[in-house]
């Protein structure tokens, strides 16, 4: 149900963090992370995850599979 | 005019499929539309002194070393890098590349809060009383980071009211913000502006996020060149002075700069920056990638020169660091860590900053007084021989530098219509002793400064004076310590008189090199 940050990849610019309609994004340890129980993939909010559409480094935000995808 | 028919083609890439023919009448069309050459617009920045400038607009830009060629001498500036987040993907930037011994434009060692950004302003400002701009370039974006810039902006206009606020942006978001800007009394704000073509963007933007999608492709560069032109628009109807900054491009965006200066110049802009593209594939940028290359010194002076016209070009731009400090052509930035900014007691003494700014303008006076004496010398001279001369210079208007530790040489055009500021070019620093300094001297230095007759130094050992000199350079140290542009006046007089004493030969010297390579710090 959640988006993740690859934190070896995340250049800590911060654009995602503001875009996120759920607030579910903060820095850690000098990068980004999502709260999965918070990250709802945007569905209901936008057309596409605002983290991956704003995000500078391909395939930084990604599905996590650990867990399962968001139903709204 | 021969000069200009060869400089073009230079300009123009193999197998583009551009047809020369039309280029020239492109420029013909372009400069007849602007003052002829030789005016006094036609300079970098404002030139020397206020010219023609308004009073008003003067006022604005004279000690703004960015918006004023002659004001670079003197006035340095500083960015503060807190706007780490970007809204656009350029194909010559990668944010992950970040490196405290390369000086270019995307670049910072550490980003800084608001508050911490304040307290940097303080202490150089303290350090530093020709510091007069405080800029917002990134990383990123600044209006994508709109709270983090409004608020240094904010807390900077309380504690320095003297300083001039300042910043640059892609211009997507530019039209959300204008009122906000005008409302900080900012009155430089810069747009990069590489294109007014949506089919050439999609060559230079990957993608765009706007209103929550991304936008990729010619749909992408659509949105942009409109907003663009809209927030252009915007700010000179507020009286806000705006440079355009453009990335050359060879065979993506070169000839097409002529029209973006066009589109640029009929909506007010003030200055046009036309800067090298920087390319090199350790960047890990996609056209350092590629293989895209960046212009030469002669091609990327070729489009300058054909976009002077109404319109002021700037020359003297040093593609600087989002966290640079000092003045253009130096960066004091590792001086400033935040670690060090925080452990100075720093206490702002305007007063103090206003008398050492007096002293720089007699200076500056003083500069300008002196050329203009000397040009009285060429008054009548009717030669239509120009030459390049290369400067070592660490500031002030003057030949102050030796050459061994010059790590850049200004570049000035001699001609019978006097000394005319027209770039700079980067050296490593060839004097690092031990061992390989000729090899150094060969590889960089002569050829970043191949396309001039002279350099100028206020001093220069034997060996590299031979070596310069069998490259055609002539080495001149008898100007040490004297005014650069008087100094390039007389000794143009001086290479005139031995022409026609038949003691020299003029002849054309060749191409020169921009440097691309990552500057390591002394």
């Amino acid at each position: 149900m959640a988006f993740k940050i690859v934190s070896s990849q995340c250049t800590s610019c911060s654009a995602c963090e503001p875009e996120c309609p759920n607030m579910a994004i903060s820095e850690k340890n000098g990068t980004f992370v999502i709260d999965p129980a918070k990250c709802t993939e945007c569905i209901n909010y936008f057309d596409e995850p605002q983290c991956v559409a704003v995000c500078p480094v391909d395939d930084t935000c990604i599905i996590d599979n650990n867990y399962p995808r968001y139903v709204a | 005019m021969a000069s200009q028919i060869i400089s073009l083609s230079s300009i123009a890439t193999p197998n583009n499929g551009v047809d020369l023919d039309e280029i020239m009448q492109q420029k013909a069309e372009h400069q007849g539309c602007g003052t002829s050459g030789g005016s006094g617009k036609a300079s970098c920045g404002t030139g020397a002194g206020q010219g023609d400038l308004a009073p008003e607009i003067w006022e604005k830009v004279k000690n703004h070393p960015c918006y004023s060629e002659e004001a670079h001498h003197h006035y340095a500036r500083m960015h503060v890098a807190v706007a780490p987040a970007c809204n656009i993907q350029c194909n010559y930037c990668n944010r992950k590349y970040d490196c405290a011994n390369e000086s270019r434009p995307g670049v910072v060692s550490e980003k800084l809060t608001p508050e911490q950004a304040a307290k940097k302003v303080l202490a150089v400002a303290s350090t530093i009383p020709q510091m007069t701009v405080l800029g917002v370039a990134g990383p990123g974006d600044p209006l994508a980071n709109p709270e983090k810039t409004f608020k240094t902006f904010e807390l900077i206009s309380k504690t320095a009211p003297d300083i001039k606020l300042c910043l640059s942006t892609n211009g997507l978001a530019l039209p959300d913000h204008v009122d906000t800007i005008a409302g900080f009394n900012v009155d430089h704000v810069t747009i990069t502006i590489n294109m007014v073509d949506a089919d050439v963007g999609a060559q230079i933007y990957p993608w765009i996020y706007y209103k929550n999608k991304r936008y990729k492709g010619r749909e992408a560069a659509q949105i942009l060149t409109d907003r663009q032109m809209q927030g252009l628009e915007m700010l000179t109807e507020r009286g806000i002075l705006c440079k355009v900054n453009s990335v050359m491009i060879p065979g993506i965006n070169d000839h097409h700069l002529v029209e973006v200066n066009r589109a640029v110049k009929s909506r007010g802009a003030f200055l046009h920056n036309i800067m090298p593209l920087i390319s090199a594939p350790e960047h890990g940028t996609v056209f350092g990638l590629n293989g895209q290359r960046g212009p030469t010194a002669q091609e990327l002076k070729s489009l300058q020169d054909s976009c002077e016209g109404e319109m002021n070009m700037m020359r003297h731009c040093r593609q600087c660091r989002a966290d640079a400090v000092g003045l253009l052509g130096e960066d004091r930035s590792a001086e400033f860590t935040t670690e060090a900014v925080m452990a100075m007691d720093v206490e702002y003494d305007l007063e103090s900053r206003k008398a050492y700014q007096s002293l720089v303008e007699q200076e500056r006076q003083a500069t300008a007084d002196a050329k203009r004496a000397e040009l009285e010398t060429l008054a009548g001279e009717q030669s239509d021989v120009k030459i390049l001369i290369a400067v070592a210079t660490k500031g002030s208007g003057r030949v102050n530098e030796h050459f061994g530790h010059a790590t850049e040489f200004q570049i000035y055009e001699a001609s019978a219509s006097g000394a005319k500021f027209v770039g700079h070019r980067r050296v490593d620093l060839y004097c690092q002793g031990g061992y390989g300094e000729e090899e150094a001297l060969e590889s960089t230095v002569i050829r970043a400064i191949n396309d001039c007759t002279a350099v100028f130094v206020a001093k220069i050992g034997g060996c590299p004076k031979a070596s310069l000199e069998a490259a055609g350079i002539d080495a001149v140290d008898r100007y040490a310590f004297e005014y650069i542009e008087q100094s390039v006046i007389a000794y143009y007089r001086d290479y005139l008189d031995n022409i026609r004493s038949g003691a020299i030969v003029h002849g054309q010297r060749g191409d020169a090199e921009i440097r691309q390579g990552a500057y390591v710090a002394a």
